[in-house]
C-alpha cells in the first residue's frame, strides 16, 4: 500500500514537472497539428486511389493519422521522456545512488514516465485530435465503452514503450557511446509503430511481421482498438500488448539485475 | 591617448562603426569568415571520435530514409499519388530533402536560441567580437547532417535517371538553383524560428512545423493538398518556391494555383527577399533580448 | 576616443527597468515595472581594481551586463574607454574581458587548447602575442596539464582558471569578473586572487569584480562599490566599509544537547539558537581562542566553526546604523 502511494506520488510529480512548460506544450500542439494536416492530405490521396487499403476506409485512415499525432509525445515514439535523464544518470554514475533507494528502480522510472505521459496525453493529445475531428470526417466511436478500451490500450502502449526505452537506456551500462543505439531505437520505433504509415498498409509478409513486433503495441494496436479494426477484436489487441509488456518488463528486470551486479562489483 | 588606441585597434571590418557605407557587407564577410573557422574547429574535434561520427552519419542517413521508405510502401499499393508517378514524387522528395539538408547543415544550430537564453550562454556570445548569428549557427557544426543530403541526393539522382525528360542545360540549371534557393529559404525559416525564441524561449518546437513539416510537405505533389494550404505556403511562408513551383515547371506540369509563368523563376528573388526580412527580424529579436535580458 | 581624463569607466545616473509580467489569474496577466538599477553613478580610473558588491538581486549583474554592452540601459550615461558599450558593442568587446563565475565562456565539448585557438581567431590576436599571453597564463594559473582536457571534464576551479585565461588572451584593458571565486576550493581561490593581483600590477588592467566573498575584496581591492536595490549604498575605501558595517564574527557552536542560550562569556553574546546549535557573535578584532577554550571547559562541546561576516551581514548592519 505504501509502495503504491509512493509510486503514485512519483507519477504525480512527473505530471507536474511537464505541466509547468506551458509554452512548450502549446508549441508541441501546434507542430503535431501541422503534421496531422500534412499526413491527412497524403492519406486522402492514397485512399482515393485504393479505397479500402489496409482494411480502412478513408475516414478510418484519417482517424489513424490524428490518433497518431495525439499519441506521439505521450508514447514517446521519437524516444525521450525519462530515458534522457536515466541515461544521463547511468553515464555519470549517479544511478548507483538510485540503487540504494528503498524503491524499485524500474517501478520508480515507470511511475515517473507514466506521470509525464498522462500529462502529454492531455496536454498534447486532446487539441490535435479535436482539430482533426473538426477539419476532417473522422471515424471516432460514439460508445463510452470503446473509449475506455482505447484508454486501456493507451496505458498498455505506454508501458510497452517504457519497457523498450528502459532496455535501451540500460545498455548504457555497457556502451561507452550510446548515440548509435538511441538512433536505432528511434528509427525502429518511428517505422514499426505505424507512425509514418499504418502497419496494415505494409505489403505481404513484411507487414505481417511488422505487426508482430513490440512497436506495433505502441500505436498500431491502440488505434485499431479505437477504430474497431483489431483482428480478433479488442481483447486480442489488449492481450497482445499485455504479452509484450510482461516480456519486455521481465527482460528489463533481468538486464537490470546484471547491470546492478556490475555496478556493485565496480563499487559504483 | 587617442593615437595609442587607434593603433591598438586594427581597422578591420568587424570594428568599423556600423554607419559607414559598406559596413553591413564587411560585417557579413567577417561573420562568414568567423563561421568558417568555428565550424572547422567543430569538424576537427568531432573527427577525433571517428567511430562515433560514422554511427551518427549512418543514423542521420537511415532516419531520413524512413520517409522515402514510407513513400515506396505507398507506391507498392498504388501507381500514382495525386496524379504523380513515383519518379516524379522522388524528384520532389530529392529536391526538398537536399535543400533542407543543406540548410540544416549550415544553420540548423540556430534553433538553439531558447536554450542559450535560458542557460545564460547567449550573454557569452554577446561579449565576443563576432556577429551573434555566425557564432550561434556555427556552434556544434556537424558533418553528420550530410547523411540527409546524401540520402536526398541519391533519391534525386535516381529520379533524374527515371524521369523521361530531356536534360537540357536550362533544366539542369533550374535543378541547381532550386536546391540553392530552397536551402536559402529553409535557412531563413531556421533563423526566423531562432529569432522567435528571443520572445518565446520555450517555443522551439514551433519551428519544427515549418522546417521538418515543410520538407515533408514538399516531398509530396501540391495536388494532394487543399488550395488554401498551397496558397499559404506560396504567399505566407513561401516554401512553394523551394521546389514545388520550379519543379512543376521542370516536370512540365501546371501549378494548381495557376500562377503566371514567371513565378516558376521567382525562387531566387523570393529567397533574397526572405533573407532581407530574416535579417531584420533577427536584429529585432536580438535588440529585444538586449533590452530585456531574458 | 580619449579616456576622458583618466576616467576609464564612467557611469552617470545609470538606470535599467524591466517589465515583469505576472500571472494573476488563469489568463490574466499584469505588467509591473521593476527598477533593477536605479540611478547609479561611479567612475573608475584606468588601472584601478574595485569590488562591486551587494546582496543577491541588488543589480550587480545587470550593471555588469550594461557595462559589457550586453544590455541596453534604460537611462543615464555610460562610457567605457570613451565608448558607449551598447551602441558600439563589437568595437568595445575587443578591449574588455568578461568572466562569468556561474557559466563558462568556453566551449563545453572542446579541449581548452581548441577553445583558446577560437578565441585567438575571434579577437584576431597575432600568433606571437597569443602564444606569449597563453604561456604566461598557463604558467601563473598552472594550466599546463589541462590544455588537452575537454572543458566539461574540468573541475570548477580548473574551469575558472581556464575561463580567466580565455578572457585575457586579447590583452583587454578592462576585466569584468562576476563571482570569480564562487564554489572554488581554498587553493584555487588563492591562485586566482594572486593571479589577478599580478595582472593588475604588471599590466595595469582595470578590474571590476562582483563577489559574495568579503575576503576576495579584502585581498584584492582598495576600493568597494556597494549597491542594494539598484541604488548606490557606498563607494570608497574598504577600510570605510569596515567601520560602517564590519564589526563582528560569528562562532557557531554545536552542543551535545539542547541548552538554554549561553551566557556570561565576556565579549560574546548568543544571537540565535536552534536545537543544540547556537550562534555567538563576538568582535571581529578579538581573538577567538580564549572564547573557544572557555566554551570547551564549561559546555559539552561537539563541534564549532567560525563564520566570517559575509556581504549580507555587512549590508544588514549598514542599514541598522
Amino acid at each position: 500500500m505504501h509502495l503504491l502511494r509512493l509510486n503514485f506520488a512519483v507519477a504525480v510529480s512527473g505530471f507536474r514537472r511537464y505541466a509547468t512548460y506551458r509554452v512548450a506544450t502549446a508549441a508541441g500542439v501546434f507542430t503535431n497539428t501541422v503534421f496531422g494536416f500534412i499526413l491527412a492530405y497524403t492519406f486522402i490521396a492514397l485512399w482515393h486511389e485504393r479505397p479500402h487499403l489496409g482494411g480502412y476506409d478513408q475516414s478510418q485512415a484519417l482517424t489513424f493519422v490524428w490518433i497518431g499525432q495525439a499519441m506521439l509525445a505521450s508514447v514517446a515514439v521519437m524516444g525521450g521522456g525519462f530515458q534522457d535523464e536515466f541515461s544521463e544518470r547511468i553515464r555519470n554514475g549517479d544511478v548507483a545512488i538510485d540503487l540504494y533507494r528503498p524503491v524499485d528502480l524500474q517501478l520508480w522510472w515507470l511511475a515517473a514516465d507514466l506521470g509525464r505521459a498522462a500529462f502529454q496525453l492531455l496536454g498534447r493529445g486532446v487539441v490535435p485530435l479535436a482539430v482533426g475531428a473538426l477539419a476532417f470526417d473522422l471515424a471516432l466511436p460514439a460508445s463510452p465503452g470503446s473509449w475506455l478500451l482505447f484508454l486501456l490500450a493507451v496505458l498498455l502502449a505506454l508501458v510497452v514503450s517504457f519497457a523498450l526505452r528502459y532496455l535501451v537506456a540500460l545498455c548504457g551500462f555497457w556502451l561507452l557511446d550510446a548515440t548509435g543505439l538511441n538512433a536505432l531505437s528511434t528509427l525502429l520505433s518511428l517505422f514499426f509503430s505505424g507512425m509514418l504509415l499504418p502497419l496494415t498498409v505494409f505489403p505481404g509478409a513484411f507487414g505481417e511481421t511488422a505487426r508482430l513486433l513490440p512497436w506495433s503495441a505502441t500505436l498500431q494496436v491502440p488505434a485499431d482498438v479505437l477504430l474497431g479494426a483489431q483482428p480478433g477484436g479488442a481483447a486480442a489487441g489488449l492481450a497482445f500488448q499485455t504479452g509484450w509488456a510482461l516480456v519486455l518488463l521481465a527482460a528489463g528486470r533481468a538486464l537490470q539485475t546484471v547491470a546492478t551486479r556490475k555496478v556493485v562489483v565496480q563499487g559504483g | 591617448m587617442a593615437e595609442e588606441l587607434a593603433e591598438t585597434l586594427p581597422r578591420s571590418p568587424g570594428v568599423r562603426p556600423r554607419s559607414a557605407p559598406g559596413a553591413v557587407l564587411s560585417r557579413a564577410a567577417w561573420g562568414l569568415r568567423a563561421y568558417g573557422f568555428i565550424a572547422a574547429m567543430w569538424v576537427r574535434s568531432t573527427m577525433a571520435y571517428r567511430a562515433s561520427f560514422a554511427i551518427m552519419l549512418a543514423a542521420n542517413f537511415a532516419t531520413t530514409s524512413l520517409d522515402f521508405a514510407a513513400i515506396m510502401i505507398m507506391f507498392a499499393q498504388v501507381d500514382a499519388l495525386g496524379g504523380f508517378a513515383l519518379p516524379e514524387v522522388a524528384f520532389l522528395y530529392g529536391t526538398s530533402c537536399v535543400a533542407f539538408g543543406l540548410s540544416d547543415l549550415l544553420l540548423g544550430s540556430a534553433e538553439r536560441v531558447g536554450r542559450r537564453v535560458r542557460d545564460g550562454t547567449m550573454d557569452v556570445l554577446l561579449t565576443r567580437p563576432v556577429p551573434v548569428l555566425a557564432q550561434l549557427a556555427a556552434d556544434r557544426f556537424s558533418l553528420r547532417r550530410l547523411g540527409r543530403i546524401t540520402q536526398g541526393s541519391l533519391v534525386l539522382g535516381w529520379s533524374v535517371l527515371r524521369l523521361e525528360l530531356e536534360w537540357t542545360p536550362g533544366r539542369i540549371a533550374m535543378v541547381c538553383s532550386m536546391v540553392l534557393c530552397g536551402a536559402a529559404i529553409f535557412g531563413c525559416v531556421f533563423v526566423l524560428g531562432g529569432a522567435f525564441q528571443f520572445w518565446a524561449q520555450d517555443a522551439s518546437e514551433v519551428q519544427n512545423a515549418f522546417t521538418y513539416g515543410g520538407t515533408t510537405l514538399l516531398q509530396y505533389p501540391p495536388t494532394l493538398f487543399g488550395k488554401e494550404l498551397v496558397r499559404g505556403v506560396t504567399f505566407v511562408v513561401p516554401l512553394a518556391f523551394v521546389n514545388w513551383l520550379p519543379a512543376l515547371h521542370v516536370l512540365g506540369r501546371d501549378d494548381p494555383l495557376g500562377l503566371p509563368g514567371w513565378a516558376d523563376y521567382a525562387a531566387p528573388f523570393v529567397a533574397l527577399l526572405c533573407c532581407a526580412l530574416t535579417g531584420l527580424v533577427w536584429r529585432a529579436g536580438l535588440r529585444a533580448y538586449r533590452s530585456t535580458g531574458s | 576616443m580619449a579616456d576622458e581624463g583618466g576616467e576609464f569607466i564612467d557611469v552617470q545616473d545609470l538606470t535599467k527597468t524591466f517589465t515583469v509580467r505576472r500571472r494573476t489569474g488563469l489568463l490574466r496577466r499584469t505588467a509591473e515595472e521593476v527598477r533593477a538599477v536605479d540611478g547609479i553613478s561611479f567612475t573608475l580610473r584606468r588601472g584601478e581594481m574595485a569590488g562591486f558588491i551587494g546582496p543577491n538581486g541588488a543589480g550587480k549583474s545587470t550593471t555588469i551586463k550594461m557595462l559589457t554592452g550586453i544590455l541596453t540601459p534604460s537611462g543615464g550615461r555610460l562610457r567605457v574607454a570613451g565608448v558607449d558599450p551598447w551602441r558600439e558593442r563589437t568595437r568595445l568587446v575587443r578591449r574588455i574581458g568578461v568572466v562569468f563565475g556561474q557559466r563558462t565562456t568556453l566551449w563545453w565539448d572542446l579541449p581548452l587548447r581548441d577553445s583558446y585557438g577560437l578565441v585567438r581567431r575571434m579577437y584576431r590576436v597575432p600568433q606571437a602575442r597569443f602564444e606569449e599571453n597563453l604561456a604566461r597564463c598557463v604558467e601563473l594559473l598552472e594550466l599546463g596539464d589541462l590544455l588537452d582536457v575537454p572543458v566539461r571534464q574540468l573541475s570548477l576551479g580548473q574551469r575558472m582558471r581556464g575561463d580567466i585565461t580565455a578572457a585575457l588572451l586579447h590583452d583587454p584593458d578592462v576585466l569584468y569578473l562576476d563571482e570569480p571565486t564562487i564554489g572554488l576550493d581554498v587553493v584555487s581561490k588563492a591562485r586566482v586572487r594572486e593571479f589577478l593581483r599580478t595582472l593588475n600590477a604588471e599590466r595595469g588592467t582595470t578590474v571590476l569584480l562582483t563577489t559574495h566573498d568579503l575576503s576576495d575584496i579584502e585581498q584584492l581591492c582598495k576600493r568597494v562599490v556597494v549597491i542594494d536595490h539598484g541604488r548606490l549604498m557606498y563607494d570608497g575605501p574598504l577600510a570605510g566599509l569596515h567601520e560602517v558595517g564590519r564589526g563582528e564574527r560569528t562562532l557557531v557552536v554545536d552542543l551535545e544537547r539542547e541548552l538554554p542560550p549561553i551566557e556570561g562569556l565576556t565579549g560574546a553574546r548568543t544571537v540565535r539558537t536552534e536545537g543544540p546549535r547556537q550562534w555567538l557573535a563576538f568582535p571581529a578584532s578579538a581573538s577567538a581562542a580564549p572564547l573557544v577554550s572557555r566554551l570547551a571547559a564549561e559546555y559539552p562541546l561537539v563541534d564549532l566553526s567560525i563564520r566570517e561576516p559575509d556581504i549580507e551581514d555587512v549590508i544588514a548592519r549598514m542599514y541598522a546604523r
